[in-house]
């Protein structure tokens, strides 16, 4: 099944002579329970791209599809990203991102009560994936008492929290040595197996793409499969 | 979760020391409403503890507080004798500033009628005064305790009697002492200005030669005696049978032509109107000033807050968090830097108002009244930071932004 889909999108930033393209007709298709890694030097547009799956950034053309529905189409449809991204989206940072005033528990915990879960109900399944992401024991730390490794998982689980249909990760091993980066690259396989997710992954090192179901390479704006 | 107490919590020794800060200037405010009440409270203390409906004074004088009035004690008769009228009294009020230790004490003397109206309505501690001579009763706070001995004009008087927040117009403790007292203190000249006013009664009346000598001693005696008469005083009082009649009252005292007559709605007026009106616009302005401040304050450290986690609210945008969700994490850091200011400076002036040399009223109304004003600043102080928090791009969390 279909997940994500990317029709001819194309990015242009500015006007007239100082026009730059940061992506030329970018087709992206990604099923259920697929990793795929966008690979790419810096500047190559990868993260336009990502920034657009995200209905963050508005591309100039084409069209995006996520779990059947139209977001984007020569303009947005009118779809409420916010809630878009809070239900069915789960995104990982390069630099982890986690609230540095909540506690583990609680950055895990966010995302269900953005999206009104019942407080026992967010507690009991942000415990449970700080088990399944074996940090459960660092609950209730904050972000600045834990190691880099250790926000990476926990912004994994933040990611996780809401059962996403897409989870998106910029750069999550950017932050990383080569050892920690490959246990989360890793941790991103057994993800999209078990909770049958499709996993975008960004990335410019070649090396953490090994065991990718597919392999986008961008340069210059342009895809090649 | 409550996003807002947790970031508090991050910042909590800034946050709160300019919720102190925020509680200083709310102090500040709430006293100058304060005084502004106790400007009112004092102003009107004299005419309120006066039991009269009528304030007859000098004609063509706005008397006896706001202009010096003087009239001849005895037309109390004459006002006692109109229809309608009770009782009436004569009443004298002067300001008298007399050493105590190294410091002088002003004190706002008030001569009355023993059995009359205007004496002390309550005293609590010691007496009233029952003798007509040397008996004082004074107010609290001039210091001063039964037994205790003040030297007024000639003569020494004894304290009798303390009475609890009589004050002047312009919040001066006030004394009391009988109308004799009070007179020979204000009208009766010493000694020395006896014997200078007395040859110049009689050398003016010795240059008229051509008057018969019996007239002329009999003129130069009339004169002296009144020259040296104290039985003068600022004002009469008078209660009556009713008291929705004193217009009616007035009216007819009015058309003797020989006296200004006020209701004691009027007498209020007069004092509102001369005692309070220019400091009420200063406090306003001082009220303003500072209010305006604290807003300033609280939207400079509500922007400061939401700059510091600009990272965390694009992350949140990212995540899904709507935007009534930051909204409202701004929104109550604000509303909580206001509250907690305020109940800090409700709990400073509560424990210092007593303090304040001048009288501070407290109303629950005007707290009311100030506390609706520091939410509704709080909201606008909050703008500023909503705003920069709506500005910020989620892109700005990816790529280690």
């Amino acid at each position: 099944m279909e997940v994500v889909r990317v029709e001819n999108l194309t990015k242009i930033y500015g006007r007239g002579d100082a026009q730059t393209l940061a992506l030329v007709d970018a087709n992206l298709s990604v099923q259920k329970g697929e990793l795929v890694a966008l690979l790419g030097p810096s500047g190559s547009g990868k993260t336009t791209l990502l920034t657009a799956i995200c209905c963050i950034s508005e591309p100039t053309s084409g069209r995006i599809e996520l779990d059947s529905e139209t977001v984007f189409d020569d303009g947005w449809t009118g779809i409420d990203v916010r809630a878009l991204r809070r239900q069915k989206m789960g995104v990982i940072f390069q630099s982890y991102n986690l609230i540095p005033f909540l506690t583990v528990l609680e950055n895990v915990e966010l995302i269900l009560t953005l999206n009104r879960v019942d407080r026992e109900q967010a507690q009991s399944r942000a415990m449970e994936l700080l088990d399944y992401l074996e940090i459960a024991h660092r609950w209730h730390h904050y972000p600045s008492e834990i190691s880099g490794g250790e926000q990476q998982r926990v912004a994994i689980a933040r990611a996780l929290a809401n059962d996403p249909k897409v989870l998106l990760a910029d750069e999550p091993t950017a932050a990383l040595d080569t050892e920690r980066g490959k246990i989360v690259m890793g941790l991103l396989r057994k993800l999209s197996r078990e909770k049958e997710a499709a996993v975008i992954v960004v990335t410019h090192d070649v090396r953490m793409v090994e065991g990718f179901d597919r392999v986008y390479h961008i340069a210059d704006g342009r895809i090649q499969n | 979760m409550n996003l807002a107490i947790r970031d508090i919590r991050r910042h909590k020794t800034r946050f709160l020391l300019t919720c102190v800060g925020l509680g200083l200037l709310l102090t500040v405010v709430m006293a100058m409403s304060g005084i502004y009440r106790g400007l009112i409270g004092d102003a009107t203390k004299v005419v309120e503890a006066t039991p009269a409906q009528i304030w007859v004074v000098q004609k063509d004088t706005r008397g006896p507080f706001a202009e010096s009035s003087r009239l001849p004690e005895d037309i109390e008769h004459s006002i006692a004798a109109v229809e309608g009228v009770r009782r009436a009294s004569p009443l004298s009020f002067q300001y008298v500033q007399i050493p105590r230790g190294d410091k002088p004490i002003r004190l706002f003397l008030v001569g009355y009628k023993l059995g009359g109206i205007g004496g002390p309505s309550v005293v609590v501690d010691g007496r009233a005064i029952t003798k007509k001579h040397y008996e004082i009763v004074v107010d609290r706070k001039s210091g001063y305790a039964v037994g205790d001995t003040i030297h007024l004009g000639l003569e020494d008087y004894t304290v009798v009697g303390i009475t609890q927040g009589m004050t002047s117009p312009s919040g001066d403790p006030a004394a009391f002492v009988s109308l004799a007292d009070a007179q020979v203190i204000q009208f009766q000249l010493d000694n020395e200005a006896i014997r200078n006013n007395r040859e110049r009664v009689v050398s003016t009346y010795a240059q008229l030669a051509s008057v018969n000598p019996f007239m002329r001693d009999r003129a130069t005696k009339q004169a002296l005696a009144a020259a040296e008469n104290p039985h003068f005083a600022n004002a009469v009082v008078a209660e009556l049978d009713d008291p929705s009649m004193a217009p009616e009252v007035a009216s007819y005292i009015r058309r003797w032509n020989h006296y200004q007559v006020f209701s004691a709605d009027q007498q209020r007026e007069i004092l509102l109107k001369g005692f309070i009106e220019k400091s009420q616009k200063q406090l306003w302005m001082f009220r303003t000033i500072l209010v305006v401040v604290s807003g300033v304050i609280i939207a400079l450290i509500i922007y400061t807050l939401t700059m510091d986690k600009l990272r965390e609210i694009a992350t949140l945008k990212i995540i899904g968090a709507a935007d009534r969700t930051i909204i409202s994490m701004i929104l109550q850091q604000s509303l909580l830097l206001g509250l907690i200011g305020f109940a800090v400076g409700y709990g400073l002036i509560r424990r210092t108002y007593m303090m304040y040399p001048r009288t501070v009223i407290l109303q629950p109304l005007d707290m009311f009244v100030l506390f609706g004003v520091v939410v509704v600043i709080c909201v606008l102080a909050s703008i500023l930071g909503i705003w920069r928090a709506l500005k910020v791009d989620p892109g700005a969390a990816l790529s280690g932004g």
